[in-house]
């Protein structure tokens, strides 16, 4: 068994083959798209964590990061927008026994999903969260989202965007997330072992990972391509939290933080129910 | 024979219990009047069979948790009334198409928006068939006794169970809030169906397999692996953009519920045998109606009561029958008008419907009844 540390230093390539549906892809990404690296960071980590397909469950809404649950070969769910994190509940609670990763993009998990986010990071209940940030509504065709910057272009916002963003991940610490961090599709090995750290965590676990759509974000702020996009948002626009310490204030501000950004220990929900079960049945 | 165990329960009490009798081990719910006992006994009911109870953060996060709990295998119910009900159209529309199983109770209240809270009114019946958008399947029930609401309680999840399908329970305050002693049914005593599940191996699985009306469903346990989605899906329930896959898929969901109409519908007749005017009532307007008709008996008028406990699939077999013999047909429901309109539709034209509506919040009283079959008879 090779690891993908070990993969790496003996330069064979990591076999995602094992892990996705034979015959569902070509997937419906469009080109430049990150989520597919980000698939491919998820399915590696899963492959050290431990978990077998039979383990795993993997529950969306709507959105082009939703799609992902279709093409990896667990338990799949694909639910509605914004849902997701409800339908995850209901799964895990009724089989505590599943390890439930949801997949949800920025809309989709701070916009229309916002309150079933926040009671969901609220609970504890043993999940992992992906939230893809690509700042946009890309599969109804690029409007502004929870995320998307100050003045930025949308097809909803064609003077400037107005509003103001949403920390990803200040919002799913404060509202009691036990794990909590953010990495993205340029640092697609750096993510690899954060979402390994994430799935292995028990409790909710929330990972905020930074993506472009060049396809509409990128076309409507004249970011000419997809890894220019990387350059700007991804490898410029973040900085190691191991590094911030280190660095002069300058070089650290008006950057998102990337790594492990926060982590306790607190009684996870599926747990705190069957002790509940437990001492209701022993009186 | 021992005699049997009889309870005084709250109309919501007696819910609880019908489903813990068919094997519910799993409600989502969020806090609404009338409805909140049903949660509020659930919550202390179902730990100590080793169920899941969880109080959700709304009611679209309720139906969506309660058919996560289905699709891993458990039983699930969910509780509301009429301002949840409209908030969980879009998880039973998902139901419907990813033909999941699960109960939705709602204990209806007058409306619309926030309306009377604490008053009864029937005015979510068309709720219960069209709410959700997209054609679709609906069956529910309307129980018009304390009784009545645990034994239609556990034929719900019966249904939903048999039909892989969401169920709902319709009742209103008044039931839900009265109280009458309860026969608890004993073990085996009512009928309790449980999902049939696969037979074939975890790589032959089709999740929607066409060889069957109701293909068996495997829950999310074990080795079964598969996809579920509330897009038009192919057997293996991948989403398709195939116009005679999407036909196919449209078509089934409703199909299988229209095929079981006999099964699925069940009324009670009172004195329709010779009747010469008709009463079609429902939930606990049924009751009036039954004391209406008893009582103009009594005075030699040939009054029949037709009452279904399915209003959906509709009763048309029943009602074309009774318009075939009466005079006139009344519906009295504490709505505008709802059901009457099904009625009008299966009498074409054969005989009067004459419709009763009160939207007081109060209910519609035996004499308001007795006066219009007289006005007819």
């Amino acid at each position: 068994m090779s690891t993908p540390a070990t993969a790496a230093k003996k330069k064979v390539p990591f076999d995602y083959s094992g892990y996705l549906r034979a015959g569902k892809l070509p997937h419906i990404w469009c080109p430049g798209c990150g989520h597919g690296i980000v698939l491919k960071s998820l399915l590696r980590a899963i492959d050290v964590s431990g978990f077998t397909k039979d383990q795993l469950c993997m529950v969306s809404g709507i959105g082009c990061s939703s799609r992902t649950p279709g093409y990896v070969d667990f338990k799949t769910l694909h639910t509605l927008h914004g849902r997701a994190f409800s339908y995850a509940t209901g799964v895990k609670l009724a089989n505590p026994e599943l390890k439930v990763i949801v997949a949800s993009g920025d809309g989709d998990a701070l916009a229309i999903g916002g309150n079933h986010f926040i009671h969901t990071c609220r609970r504890n209940i043993d999940m992992t969260i992906l939230v893809y940030t690509n700042y946009i509504y890309g599969m109804t065709g690029g409007q502004y989202s929870p995320t998307t910057p100050q003045g930025a272009m949308a097809t909803t916002s064609r003077y400037g965007n107005i509003e103001p963003v949403f920390d990803t991940c200040e919002l799913a610490k404060a509202s009691g997330a036990t794990f909590v961090a953010r990495g993205t599709s340029y640092h697609c090995q750096e993510l690899e072992k954060i979402l390994l750290a994430a799935i292995k965590h028990k409790g909710t676990s929330v990972v905020e990972i930074i993506d472009q759509c060049p396809t509409y974000y990128g076309r409507q702020n004249k970011l000419r391509s997809a890894t220019e996009m990387m350059e700007i948002f991804e490898k410029n626009g973040t900085v190691s939290v191991k590094q911030a310490d280190r660095l002069p204030p300058e070089k650290v501000e008006g950057k998102l933080l990337r790594g492990i950004l926060y982590q306790v220990e607190r009684p996870e929900y599926c747990e705190e129910y069957d002790k509940l079960i437990e001492k209701v049945r022993g009186q | 024979m021992a005699e049997k165990k009889k309870k005084l329960l709250q109309g919501n009490e007696a819910c609880a219990e019908g489903a813990l009798y068919a094997g519910c081990r799993f409600y989502a719910g969020y806090p609404i009047t009338p409805s909140t006992e049903v949660a509020e006994m659930l919550s202390v009911r179902l730990p100590k069979v080793g169920g899941k109870f969880i109080q959700m953060e709304d009611e679209i996060a309720s139906i969506a948790a309660a058919i996560g709990g289905s699709i891993a295998g458990l039983k699930s119910l969910t509780a509301t009334s009429g301002p949840g009900f409209s908030l969980k159209q879009e998880g039973i529309g998902f139901a419907c198409m990813a033909e999941i199983p699960c109960v939705i109770v709602n204990v209806m209240r007058g409306g619309p928006s926030t309306g009377f809270p604490t008053g009864p009114s029937q005015s979510d019946v068309m709720q219960a068939k069209w709410g959700t958008h997209g054609d679709h399947p609906a069956v529910t029930l309307t129980p018009s006794t304390v009784q009545e609401i645990l034994s239609e309680t556990v034929r719900a999840f019966n249904l939903a169970e048999r039909y892989r399908t969401p169920v709902a329970v319709l009742y209103d305050e008044i039931v839900g809030h009265m109280r009458e002693p309860v026969v608890i049914p004993d073990p085996g005593e009512l009928e309790v169906v449980d999902r049939e599940g696969p037979t074939c191996s975890p790589e032959e699985y089709l999740p929607y397999d066409d060889r069957y009306d109701v293909p068996p469903f495997a829950p999310f346990k074990g080795e079964y692996r598969f996809h579920i989605t509330g897009l038009n899906h192919k057997t293996d329930g991948f989403p398709t953009n195939d116009p005679a896959i999407i036909d196919w898929g449209n078509r089934k969901i409703v199909d299988k519920i229209e095929k079981n109409r006999e099964s699925i519908c069940e009324n009670e007749a009172v004195y329709l045998d010779d009747a010469s005017i008709g009463v079609f009532s429902y939930g606990s307007i049924g009751r009036s109606a039954r004391y209406a008709v008893n009582e103009v008996r009594e005075r030699g008028v040939k009054a029949g009561l037709l009452r279904p406990l399915t209003i959906w699939p509709f009763p048309d077999g029943a009602v074309s029958e009774m318009a075939e013999n009466v005079k006139a047909i009344i519906v009295p429901e504490m709505n505008l008008g709802q059901m009457i309109h099904e009625v009008k539709r299966v009498v074409h034209g054969r005989c009067e419907v004459v419709g009763i509506n009160r939207v007081d919040g109060e209910p519609i009283h035996p004499q308001q009844i007795i006066d219009i079959i007289e006005r007819y008879s």
